[in-house]
């Protein structure tokens, strides 16, 4: 066993990955990127639901 | 299959695998082979995260739970995009500065180490588990339809990943994957569009007929904890399940770990989160859309053909070939109801319509109960035969209704699955043996080659588990949902382990080993012992782990507060 493995790491969600570029037309933070794809699901949910009331 | 079929399915398997050995030859460095060279794009860390997931199974076996069930097992991935997004977001970026080659040596760091010992192990039982699952799955079902020997099929095709993974690790399997998935793609577009063009009727009445059968019922809130397939269940199942499996299961992470930088692993793992619900969704669709194919061409009674021309020959009673012909006048007469019920909705006659639809269900129940019955006289003339032919409905339909060629490039792409997500289980089964268990116990500073070649022997070892299992199994449950229920009874309490690491700073090593240990019994008991939709299994392990952490962690604190009082 290493003494590192002993020690409690740093738990907070890191800021060095915010910063990073998303590279990502229109979508400039992750916050942004995230939140799209979020509306995707939901997107897809309502289509779903959509479908499932229209045939059933 | 005739030759252009053999030549198109040897074609692109041998000529994959060779391209990823060729590609992967003389990896020297331990880092090179776990994580490839690190050039991967976000695409393709996408498609490998895609691939690893998507096994033989889904294309082989999805169609068929849509063709018997309709669309709601779609919900079952509800849960997937919200698990991406919260692990793109927190567990990624941990991995990436830590520097890890496996999950659980984070565990290591945050815990200790038995607690790594406990998450790497339970990750090789159930992925050790799955992967004689992912291999046993299409070699059964298309030895079965192409009438090859199983033990053969099973070897063979174990034997070729376990070669091209073995020589090239990590790069080799994402190299590869990328180009089985095109195929895949291919085949599975080019069946869609067959199957549509080949619709007897207009594709607003095959949605009409599919919808009056119930099998466009995609999503529903009841609160049924039987019922398997909810939003619910999906929602907060499959966020467990999802996270459990994308976050801590180390065939997903060492995929994404291989990025060469934070934004092309997230940006994979958000093209998965994106893509993956659509994708299911048409893969299900297929299989409604056969099943109403097969409500205007009379279908086999029962589509393991194979099984069935076997029963028939030992049935001393002819039981079956009376069957045979009473679900023949069904289906026939079935047809006929649906002609009427279609006729009356484009006379605008809903009277008509509606007794119609009415008839054509009843029929749809008839000979629903003659399937029902023949197969329980198969199972009274051979106890041993598998009654669950829903596996079979694609293969069959291939088989019988596509034209030679595109045949070949179909069981290519059951193949090129089988094998894309085999090479990723054995690279990480590989992997988790070196890393957390023969570098952390045993040869602690070794070189690099010596790391590679012990990796390279651990992945052979599990390759030949696998095959060894793959040649002994005997499955029941429909072969996706069987993968699922393996997942599902182990990953709760892996995920507890990593979420108390990431968000529960006071629980210590100690107090969520035994945890854990109490929670996966708890899940064992309670999955021999209730009748409730398998992906609750994943909140319960999860749920309990964290609970039962959070009072020993207060029990072993108050005691060690009491004996350094003593002490004092």
């Amino acid at each position: 066993m290493t003494p590192s493995e002993n020690e409690p790491m740093p738990v907070d969600a890191p800021s060095d990955g915010e910063v990073e570029m998303t590279g990502v037309p229109g979508l400039r933070t992750w916050r942004g990127v995230y939140f799209f794809v979020f509306g995707c699901f939901i997107l897809w949910v309502m289509l779903l639901l959509v479908l499932t009331v229209s045939f059933s | 299959m005739n030759l252009l079929d053999f030549v198109v399915l040897l074609g692109s398997m041998l000529g994959i695998a060779a391209y990823g050995v060729w590609r992967t030859r003389a990896q020297r460095s331990l880092s090179h082979y776990l994580k490839g060279d690190k050039t991967e794009g976000w695409v393709t860390i996408g498609i490998s995260v895609a691939a690893t997931q998507a096994s033989a199974i889904t294309f082989i076996s999805t169609p068929g739970q849509g063709y018997e069930s309709g669309l709601d097992f779609v919900q079952n991935y509800f849960g997937m995009p919200l698990a991406l997004i919260v692990i793109a977001a927190v567990f990624l970026p941990i991995y990436r500065r830590l520097n890890v080659y496996t999950a659980y040596e984070y565990l290591g760091h945050r815990f200790d180490a038995k607690t790594r010992l406990l998450g790497a192990a339970l990750f090789l039982l159930s992925r050790g588990l799955a992967a004689g699952i992912t291999i046993y799955a299409p070699a059964i079902i298309l030895s079965t339809v192409l009438g090859w020997r199983l033990d053969l099929t099973i070897i063979l095709s174990g034997l070729l990943v376990i070669a091209y993974t073995v020589a090239g690790g990590s790069r080799a399997v994402s190299l590869t994957q990328k180009y089985q998935m095109a195929v895949i793609f291919g085949g599975m577009v080019a069946a869609f569009v067959i199957v549509l063009v080949k619709l007897p009727t207009s594709l607003a009445d095959a949605f009409t007929v599919a919808g009056g059968f119930n099998k466009l019922e995609a999503v529903s809130f009841s609160l049924d904890v039987h019922r398997r397939y909810t939003f619910w269940t999906g929602l907060l199942g499959g966020l467990f399940l999802s996270m459990s499996y994308f976050g801590t299961d180390q065939s997903q992470v060492q995929r994404y770990i291989t990025g060469p930088s934070l934004r092309e692993s997230r940006l994979g793992l958000m093209f998965n989160a994106v893509l993956k619900i659509p994708m299911q969704f048409f893969i299900l669709l297929l299989g409604v859309m056969l099943f109403v194919f097969y409500q205007f061409e009379q279908p086999p009674v029962f589509f393991n053909q194979s099984a069935w021309r076997e029963a028939v020959r030992h049935d001393p009673d002819g039981k079956l070939q009376g069957l045979q012909q009473e679900f023949a006048a069904a289906c026939a007469q079935k047809e006929q109801y649906i002609r009427q019920w279609l006729d009356a909705r484009h006379a605008g006659n809903r009277e008509a319509e509606t007794a119609a639809r009415a008839q054509a269900l009843a029929a749809l129940d008839r000979s629903n109960a003659v399937r029902a019955e023949a197969k329980t006289v198969m199972e009274t003339d051979d106890p041993g035969v598998k009654s669950n032919d829903a596996d079979y409905v694609f293969v069959t339909y291939i088989l019988d209704h596509l034209p030679h060629g595109l045949i070949g490039l179909l069981i290519a792409a059951f193949f090129a699955a089988a094998l894309q997500s085999k090479s990723a289980e054995l690279n990480a089964l590989g992997s988790t043996t070196t890393v957390d268990f023969y570098r952390h116990l045993f040869k602690h500073k070794a070189s690099d080659a010596h790391y590679v070649a012990a990796s390279k022997w651990f992945t052979l070892f599990w390759g030949l588990v696998a095959l060894g299992f793959a040649l002994f199994a005997n499955l029941v449950e429909n072969l996706i949902q069987a993968v699922n229920i393996v997942g599902s009874v182990f990953y709760g309490v892996v995920l507890a382990l990593f979420l108390v690491a990431f968000f529960v700073k006071r629980i210590g090593g100690t107090a969520i080993f035994w945890a854990a240990l109490t929670a996966q019994t708890l899940v064992f008991v309670l999955y021999f012992s209730l009748n409730i939709s398998y992906l609750w299994y994943n909140f319960i392990g999860c749920a309990a782990c964290v609970v039962f952490g959070l009072i020993l962690q207060a029990v072993l604190g108050s005691s060690r507060k009491t004996n350094v009082m003593r002490a004092s």
